[in-house]
Order: C-alpha cells, then sequence, then structure tokens
C-alpha cells in the first residue's frame, strides 16, 4: 500500500488495516509526517510537529505484536490543536505569549487520546487564544487552505482543518466557542462537531469563554468524527461543568446512519433566521437542493423561526469579550509563559508584557469585555447579554418541538481570500453568525460538507443542531446525509481537492 | 511618620458613637483546597514547610486548569452559617472578583459575591461581666485564599521600596469563610470589649465544629475591623477605616480602642477621616494608612462561569442543623456548672479566651480547678510574657498529664511549673521533660534522711527549738533540705521526717 493511499484513508479504515496487521503503526505515522514534510510548508497547518510520534507508534505495534487488546483507534495518528495542554509538546494558543510554555500536565482529552493509544502528529495553528474565523490573527502566521492557497481555512481552527483537508492528519481536534470547529470545516470541505456544553472535558483547554468553549473532533467522515468524540467524551471530575450522565456510542450512531434509513420521517427543521442577506449565492443554491435531496429521501422539511437569534452576534460578543478579560488576566509573566524585559514595579512588568504579548485582536476584545463587566455598565452588556442568551435557549426549545433536527449553511460564505475582512472586526465575526447560536445554547452542532459553490468551486458546509445531551441524534443523521450526497456527487468531496505541491524532504517548514 | 494624635477615650465617647462592622476570614481546616486535590496548609494533618509545594496546576492557574468546588469546604459553610444563625441558600453562587496581584495566581479570586451561601443571621455575645450582645451578621460567603508575598529588600516589609518579592503559592486556594456582620451600633464604651468576645466568639464556634485551627497566629482566624465615629445626634454614619493584620484577641480591642481615639482627635479637630485600610502594628499598638478604598473600587463581579451554582439539599442542610455543637453561650452555662466554678473563676476562663483549652483539659482527665489553674495561671504568664496565644503553647492533654503527675506526687507545684516551662520549650511531653531535666520527686527515704539529719546537725539551734516544742523553726531546716535536694523533694514528706529525725 501507498503512503498517499494512507494519508487519504479515513481513521475508521486505519483502524482496521491496523488490527488486522495490514499495516503499522509506524508505517502510517510515517506517512503522515512525510505528508507534512511535503505540503505544510505550504500549508503551515501545524506549529509543532511531535518528535515522539514514531515512538508511540512504535509501541502500539509492539504492544500489538505482542497479542495485547488495543482499543480501537490504537496506533492511529491525529493532530491537536495548540489550544489544548500536551505534555511533550508547546502549547501556546496561538500566541506569543505563551511562546515555547511547556504544560506540566496533559488536558483531559489528550490524556483519553493517549489511553487510547492513538498517535499525536503534532500541534495545530490557530487564531491567536483562539479570537477569529481566519488563523490571520495567529502570532505565528496563517494556515492557508488546502483548497485554494490564497484564501483562509477558517478559525480560529484553521490549523485543525487544513491538517485533514490536506491529509497531513486522518483526525484532529478542535475547540468551538463560536464556530471555531464548523466554521473551518464548512471552508475546507471537512467535518467538524461542537459536542454538548459539557460533553467533553475542557480540562487543560485553554479557555477563552468558558461558558461557550467546547472540545470536538475534526474529520473528513462523519463515523471518523463520531470515533474521535467516543474517546475524548464522558465526564471528568476536573471540569465542574462536565455532564456526569451516560453517553450512548456516537460510533454505533453513525455507523446506524449509514446503514438504516435515519432520514425517513425525520423532521428537518429549517431556520429561517439563518439564510438570506449576506449568505453567498452559491451556498444557498447548494443548501437548498440539499433540502430537496433531504425531502427526496423521506425527511419532512419544516420551516421553524428562532426570532432572537438576530441578536446571538451582539450578545455573544459581549458575553465572550466579558469572559475572555478575565480568563486573560492569568497572562501576567509571575508564574509562566513571556516576560517583557523592563525595570520597574510588577505592575510595570506585567503592562508591558501584556503589550508585548497580545495580539491586536486579543487587545481589542480585553477591552471591550473589560468595559462590559465595567461598574454601571455591567447590566446594560453583560446582563442583557445574558437575558439574550436564554431567549435564545428558549428559541431551540420552541424549535426542537417541531423538529428533530435544526439545519442551515455551517457559514454564510465559502473561503475568503486572506486580507479581505482582516480591517473590518464585524465583518469577522458575521462570519460565525450561523454557528454562534449552538454556543449560547449549549446544544451540540455538526457541520458536514455540503458541495462545492458553482461560483468558486469552493467548498460548503452544512450545518445540523440536535438537542443538548443528543450529539447521537447529529451523528445518526450526519451520517446518512454524508451518504446521500456522497451518492450523488460519485465521491467524498475532500477527494476533489486540488493536489498539492509537494515540497522533497523535510525541510517542510512545519517547526 | 508622624505619630497620630489620640484623644481620651471617655472624652472621644462623649463627643461620638462608635460604630463597628468586622469581617472575619475563617481558614477551613478540609484536607485539600477549596477548588483543587493539592493540600490544604490550613488542616493541620498537612505538614507543610517549603514554599510551593503544596500547589498544583489550578493554584497556580496554569492556563487550562479549571476549579472543582470541595464538597466538605462547602459542608463546613453551611454548618458555620447556621451556627451564626444565618439562613442557607438554596442556591449560591461564585462569582470572579477581578484584580491584578501577584499574589492571586488568575489574577481574579473566585469568592461569592451578590449570592453568598449564608446571609441574615445574628450571634449572641458575652462580654466580660456577662452581659449578652446580639451581633447582626449580614453574610457568610466562600471565596479562596490568596497567595503569601514576602518582599525583599525594602526597609518597610512592604512592597513599596522592596527590590524584588517572593511568591509562595501554598496558600493560594486554602478555602476560607468570610463573615460579615451588619453596622453595630450601641457598643458604646464597650466597644473594645465587645470586638475582642466577637472575634473570640467565633473562634469558640469554628473549634466547636471542628472546621478550622483557629489559630488567630498562624493565620487561620483573620480579622478586619471597620470603625467609624458619629458625631453624637446624628443619624448618618461617619466614613470608616478598616484595620487589617489584626492577629490576635487581644489586638483586635486594642485597635479597635486605637482607631476611636485616633478618629475622634482627627474630627474634633475639624478633620476628616479617609476611607482607607489601615495596617495593625502589633509592637507600637498603633495603625498606618494601607491603600486607599473607595466603594467605587470595581472588580467587574461576573459570575464563575467554571462552576455550576452551589445547591445544597434541604436534607442536608437539617442534617447538619441536627449536627450542631451546642451555642457558646448555651455551653459556657453548663460548664460552669459542672465544674463549680464561681462566677469570677469562670469569667477569668473565659475572658482569657481559654475556655476550650480547660474544657479539652478536663476532657483528658484533670481536674476542673486544676486546669482553670495552670492554663489562667502559669501558662498565660509565659503566654503574656512572650505575646503568644496560651492555645498556641502547649496542648491540653499536656497539661492534664502533668495535672495527674501533681496528683500523683510524682511533682510538686514547683517542679510542674519547670514541666511546663520545658514542655513549651519543645523538649518534649512531660514524661520526657521530666526525664532529661531529672525533675522527678526524690521519694527515696534514705536520701531524704541522710539530708535531714545533716540539716538538723549544721543548725544544733534550731533542732533545740524543735525539741522544744516551737515545730515552725523547723521551715528552717526544711527550707535547707529542699535547696540540698534541689528542689525535688516533696515538702510535706521532707517536714514530716525532719519532725522525726528532731524527735530522735
Amino acid at each position: 500500500m501507498s503512503a498517499a493511499d494512507l494519508t487519504r484513508a479515513t481513521a475508521a479504515d486505519l483502524a482496521h488495516r491496523l488490527s488486522t496487521g495490514e499495516v503499522s503503526s509506524v508505517e502510517v505515522t510515517q506517512a503522515h509526517l512525510d505528508r507534512i514534510a511535503a505540503v505544510d510548508g505550504d500549508v503551515h497547518a501545524f506549529l509543532h510537529v511531535s518528535e515522539h510520534a514514531l515512538d508511540t507508534a512504535r509501541q502500539v505495534d509492539a504492544d500489538r505484536a505482542a497479542g495485547l487488546a488495543l482499543p480501537e483507534l490504537a496506533g492511529v495518528p491525529i493532530a491537536i490543536k495548540d489550544v489544548l495542554c500536551t505534555l511533550d509538546m508547546p502549547s501556546t494558543s496561538g500566541s506569543k505569549i505563551l511562546e515555547g510554555w511547556v504544560p506540566p500536565y496533559d488536558a483531559t482529552v489528550v490524556a483519553r487520546l493517549r489511553a487510547a493509544r492513538m498517535v499525536p502528529l503534532g500541534k495545530t495553528n490557530m487564531d491567536e487564544f483562539a479570537m477569529g474565523s481566519s488563523t490571520e490573527h495567529s502570532a505565528y502566521g496563517p494556515t492557508k487552505n488546502p483548497w485554494d492557497l490564497e484564501r483562509i481555512p477558517g478559525g480560529s481552527g484553521g490549523g485543525s482543518a487544513a491538517a485533514v483537508a490536506a491529509f497531513e492528519a486522518p483526525v484532529a481536534l478542535g475547540s468551538d466557542t463560536g464556530g471555531s470547529i464548523r466554521q473551518p470545516g464548512a471552508v475546507t470541505g471537512t467535518v467538524g462537531v461542537k459536542p454538548t456544553y459539557g460533553g467533553v472535558s475542557r480540562y487543560g483547554a485553554i479557555a477563552l469563554a468558558s461558558s461557550l468553549d467546547q472540545v470536538g473532533p475534526v474529520s473528513r467522515t462523519v463515523l471518523d468524527a463520531a470515533l474521535v468524540h467516543d474517546v475524548i467524551g464522558g465526564h471528568d471530575p476536573r471540569d465542574a461543568t462536565s455532564i456526569p450522565d451516560q453517553w450512548p456510542s456516537m460510533a454505533e450512531a453513525a455507523r446506524r446512519g449509514l446503514t438504516g434509513d435515519a432520514l425517513k420521517g425525520l423532521r428537518v427543521g429549517v431556520v429561517r433566521e439563518l439564510e438570506g442577506d449576506g449568505f453567498q449565492s452559491g451556498v444557498k443554491q447548494r443548501y437548498h437542493e440539499t433540502l430537496d435531496l433531504l425531502a427526496g429521501a423521506g425527511a419532512e422539511i419544516v420551516e421553524v423561526s428562532c426570532p432572537h437569534f438576530e441578536y446571538a452576534v451582539a450578545a455573544y460578543y459581549l458575553i465572550l469579550p466579558a469572559e475572555a478579560s478575565s480568563n486573560l488576566a492569568k497572562f501576567d509573566s509571575v508564574r509562566f509563559g513571556l516576560r517583557a524585559n523592563v525595570t520597574g514595579t510588577v505592575e510595570d512588568v506585567m503592562g508591558a508584557t501584556r503589550e508585548a504579548g497580545f495580539g491586536p485582536e486579543v487587545k481589542r476584545r480585553i477591552i471591550l469585555g473589560t468595559y462590559a463587566l465595567s461598574a454601571g455598565y455591567y447590566d446594560a452588556y453583560y446582563g442583557s447579554a445574558q437575558k439574550v442568551r436564554t431567549l435564545i435557549q428558549q428559541d431551540f426549545d420552541a424549535a426542537f418541538e417541531q423538529a428533530d433536527i435544526l439545519v442551515s449553511p455551517s457559514a454564510p460564505t465559502t473561503a475568503f481570500k486572506f486580507g479581505e475582512k482582516l480591517a473590518d472586526p464585524l465583518a469577522m465575526y458575521l462570519n460565525d453568525v450561523t454557528t454562534i447560536p449552538a454556543n449560547l445554547a449549549g446544544v451540540p452542532g455538526m457541520g458536514l460538507p455540503m458541495g462545492l459553490a458553482p461560483e468558486d468551486g469552493l467548498p460548503t458546509g452544512l450545518q445540523l443542531m440536535a438537542p443538548a445531551r443528543h450529539d447521537a441524534r447529529l451523528y445518526e443523521v450526519g451520517a446518512a446525509i454524508e451518504q446521500l450526497l456522497e451518492g450523488q456527487w460519485g465521491q467524498p468531496l475532500w477527494s476533489q481537492a486540488p493536489a498539492l505541491a509537494t515540497a522533497l524532504g523535510s525541510n517542510g517548514g512545519a517547526r | 511618620m508622624a505619630k497620630a494624635q489620640l484623644m481620651d477615650f471617655d472624652k472621644a465617647l462623649e463627643l461620638f458613637e462608635p460604630v463597628l462592622g468586622f469581617e472575619v476570614h475563617v481558614e477551613l481546616s478540609t484536607k485539600t483546597k477549596m477548588f483543587s486535590d493539592a493540600p490544604n496548609p490550613a488542616f493541620s494533618g498537612n505538614e507543610i514547610t517549603e514554599p510551593n509545594t503544596a500547589i498544583t496546576p489550578v493554584c497556580l492557574g496554569l492556563p487550562g486548569s479549571l476549579p472543582v468546588v470541595n464538597e466538605q469546604a462547602v459542608r463546613y459553610s453551611i454548618s458555620l452559617g447556621l451556627a451564626l444563625g444565618c439562613q442557607i441558600a438554596p442556591t449560591s453562587r461564585f462569582a470572579r472578583k477581578n484584580y491584578f496581584y501577584p499574589d492571586l495566581a488568575k489574577n481574579y479570586q473566585i469568592s461569592q459575591y451578590d449570592e453568598p451561601i449564608a446571609f441574615e443571621g445574628s450571634l449572641e455575645v458575652e462580654l466580660e461581666d456577662g452581659t449578652l450582645v446580639q451581633v447582626p451578621i449580614e453574610r457568610a460567603h466562600m471565596e479562596e485564599d490568596a497567595g503569601k508575598l514576602t518582599h525583599v529588600g525594602g526597609s518597610t516589609g512592604r512592597i513599596q521600596g522592596a527590590e524584588y518579592s517572593l511568591v509562595d503559592y501554598n496558600r493560594a486556594g486554602v478555602p476560607l469563610v468570610e463573615i460579615v456582620t451588619k453596622p453595630i451600633v450601641g457598643a458604646e464604651h464597650r466597644a473594645p470589649e465587645l470586638a475582642k468576645a466577637y472575634v473570640s466568639t467565633i473562634r469558640d464556634i469554628v473549634r466547636a465544629l471542628g472546621i478550622s485551627e483557629a489559630r488567630m497566629e498562624r493565620g487561620n482566624l483573620r480579622c478586619d475591623a471597620n470603625v467609624s465615629l458619629r458625631p453624637r445626634g446624628q443619624q448618618q454614619f461617619g466614613t470608616r477605616t478598616e484595620t487589617k493584620n489584626v492577629n490576635s484577641l487581644r489586638s483586635v480591642e486594642r485597635a479597635v480602642r486605637y482607631e476611636i481615639q485616633r478618629q475622634a482627635a482627627i474630627l474634633a479637630a475639624g478633620g476628616t477621616i479617609t476611607q482607607e485600610t489601615r495596617h495593625w502594628h502589633e509592637d507600637t499598638g498603633t495603625t498606618s494608612p494601607g491603600r486607599p478604598k473607595s466603594d467605587a473600587d470595581d472588580y467587574r463581579y461576573f459570575p464563575e462561569p467554571d462552576l455550576l451554582p452551589v445547591t445544597p439539599t434541604a436534607a442536608l442542610i437539617e442534617e447538619l442543623r441536627d449536627a450542631l455543637p451546642e451555642a457558646p453561650a448555651a455551653r459556657r452555662r453548663r460548664l460552669k456548672e459542672e465544674w463549680g466554678f464561681s462566677d469570677l473563676e469562670f469569667r477569668d476562663v473565659v475572658n482569657s479566651g481559654l475556655l476550650v483549652e480547660v474544657a479539652d483539659t478536663v476532657a483528658a482527665g484533670a481536674a476542673p480547678q486544676q486546669a482553670r489553674k495552670w492554663w489562667t495561671g502559669e501558662i498565660a504568664r509565659i503566654a503574656n510574657a512572650t505575646d503568644a496565644e496560651p492555645a498556641s503553647l502547649i496542648s491540653p492533654a499536656h497539661v492534664a498529664e502533668i495535672v495527674a503527675l501533681v496528683e500523683s506526687g510524682a511533682l510538686t507545684d514547683r517542679l510542674a511549673r519547670q514541666v511546663v516551662e520545658g514542655v513549651i520549650a519543645g523538649e518534649g511531653s512531660p514524661a520526657e521533660v521530666v526525664a532529661a531535666r531529672g525533675l522527678e520527686v526524690v521519694s527515696d527515704d534514705g536520701a531524704l534522711i541522710t539530708a535531714v539529719d545533716t540539716a538538723l546537725a549544721s543548725q544544733p539551734d534550731v533542732l533545740e527549738k524543735i525539741r522544744d516544742g516551737k515545730v515552725q523553726a523547723a521551715g528552717a531546716v526544711i527550707g535547707a533540705v529542699m535547696k540540698a535536694m534541689g528542689g525535688k523533694a516533696d515538702a510535706a514528706r521532707v517536714r514530716e521526717l525532719v519532725l522525726e529525725r528532731a524527735a530522735q
């Protein structure tokens, strides 16, 4: 089997071939490391490539050879967003203020990957502290969209999405505060899931906005996302917001979707407020074709109205900066990270460090959040935003009485060009208009490929949303829709991505 | 710093009415910290000496770390709230208090703000003459302690002027309950006394509940005293100061008295009081200005998004209510009767803040009068001389052991005082001190008889007098024998022997 075959295989396929002994984890891991070396100089999905990946793979192979029972994904490589703490790799959250910082502990999700014997390949690029929709706010330079290197890969998790789209990793971990998994998925033609708030541990995920952040899987297929979700999900006593419930297997749900008739009689709620003005015509076209397809497969399409979604972006940009301004206060040079070389009081050093270490978008949001929480403004800003949040939750409750699942485009447009929205933060913020409501309400959302927009040939994404704790429904329905769409296209969307120029040797630029 | 002008206390009270308020911080003695599984230095079983060893990523506020509420701390807080006569909130919430300071690992403190776990209470406090005063409690809320800064290189030990500062995060995250009173009016000239009695009562309560070591000198119990004055006849409260760092019962009393006298002098001279925190200086018995504090300090409080609300069940609250120990006032009434103390004797114990010590010593087997005598006598004397809390010097079990040694005749009172001194000096248990210092009473009559005979032979005039029936003359011989024995003899037995040998 060629190395190219290994990098284009799904995680489920690799897991199967590893279990039968057809390939070794070292071969699979080496193939991905080679691919990273070949293309990441252009794509720049990785901030750090692990020096331990082959050793980890070798150990898995040895244990398998020794006849040990191994978990399903043992030996399958995975990329990890740099927002997650890793014992053996720097964890910078895309910021200069944490350059070179190696945490003394693993995030719970990372510990679970290791326990599942997956092979961490490296840390992926992101907008600084996950603030952005393009990776242009990364302190280490942007990631390029593998479909068109002139364009953004989405954000903040552009690195994880691009790594998976460029076949540098079969699967990856992301984090989603307002769309940072789903929007990159949309513009790179990949799958991404934001689980129910509390479904996956946040312990060791460098916080952006604590009440919105959620770690989730990034992949090329719904089943692969489900397999990773099963590894990372479930109660964690180290995260007080973690739900103590037992969860059903997401992988079983996805497999049911691939084999059963999940779409028959399914009530699909089309959210009226999540299309229209500001949505690219090709996105709308693919969206309505997909709805027709679903109707043809026996789904019942119902229009639902969520009137308060209109205020979601405004509320989000009060709650997020407020929480972020507090979460980012710890970056003060006293215990870890950058320390500005100035003399003076501790306040002088703190101030100079934060001035030097934070990028402009981070500073903008800290200032916004500090203002929103200030005495005399709290009720008008943070307080009102929390009320909007409640209203949005009520909108979801009402909508889910009419529909089993809600749908919308994952993002209003296809990938835009670098620099296009950098000067206009509001335009950048509006890019998350479709994804933000799910974070505000804590409900799970999935983005999956919806075809290429006719006008620019770039990927579009379909978003599915389910009631809180019903993540399994997303996987079952998502897998069925994925199968339906691929049946139309004759192949997966990602296999239509243009080939990337490959550099020979290992000086591919990834560090 | 210029010495502050003070007005005579009685004169100050003539012109002004003092209004008090207290914020008492109690370190809970849970095994682990408020929000992490790091060992809690305020738990006596955790021996932590090296800086920055009782820490986890949570205590350091490392990126990605998250707080988890210590259930035991919540139970302790509910018990304390109930003992303060408070209502317990079915839902209370943690909030973030945001400010930058290097002892605060996250640059915010997790505390409770507008939804405390306990509120609207009242505490019965007994003054020295037995007067009962109801102190109104506004709230008791949970929070985490900060780390400890040591400022090096400055002259004052304060951050101003220091070359550098060292941070120890061992204390960061220690569970605290902050008890806040409502303004206390009507204490008048007994305000200083009430201040001491209030803190003393809190200390008795948390000890009886077993939720804190409550050692003020170790910072387990810390009192900030708010004092303001208003001219006689004025309704509106005056501007208050908040005196911090008051870490003994005696200091609480002195600090309140000092602030009343200082503020009165300023106000009487037409000046105004600055709203500020002030630091108490134990050595000079004065306060000095800290940072200005205004109600407009903006901590940008908001609900802590990393934690769920605290929602104790009614069943849990009732369970904890049923398990409450006797209220201090009721307990005092009972103990006084059981011990058979006079009013004076009992008040002496209570006012010395030694009720718990005496009770524990009695529980360890000592006779009540003996327990009282040692604690309010020798131990209190040493404590006073060394400016320490009596309880920090010696344990009730050791005192009971010493009392037993005296009862059995193995020690004289004089020897026992040396044993107390040895135990306090850290030489070990009473038995160890007795052995090491060779303090056991000589009960070997042979050695005593030799000493008595020698003493009688050297004082023939005294021997004559004794033989003439002037028994009181024996004192001189007894003294000589005791001296010869290095004090390690039972004086009563020596007396018997002197009379016996003189008669022969």
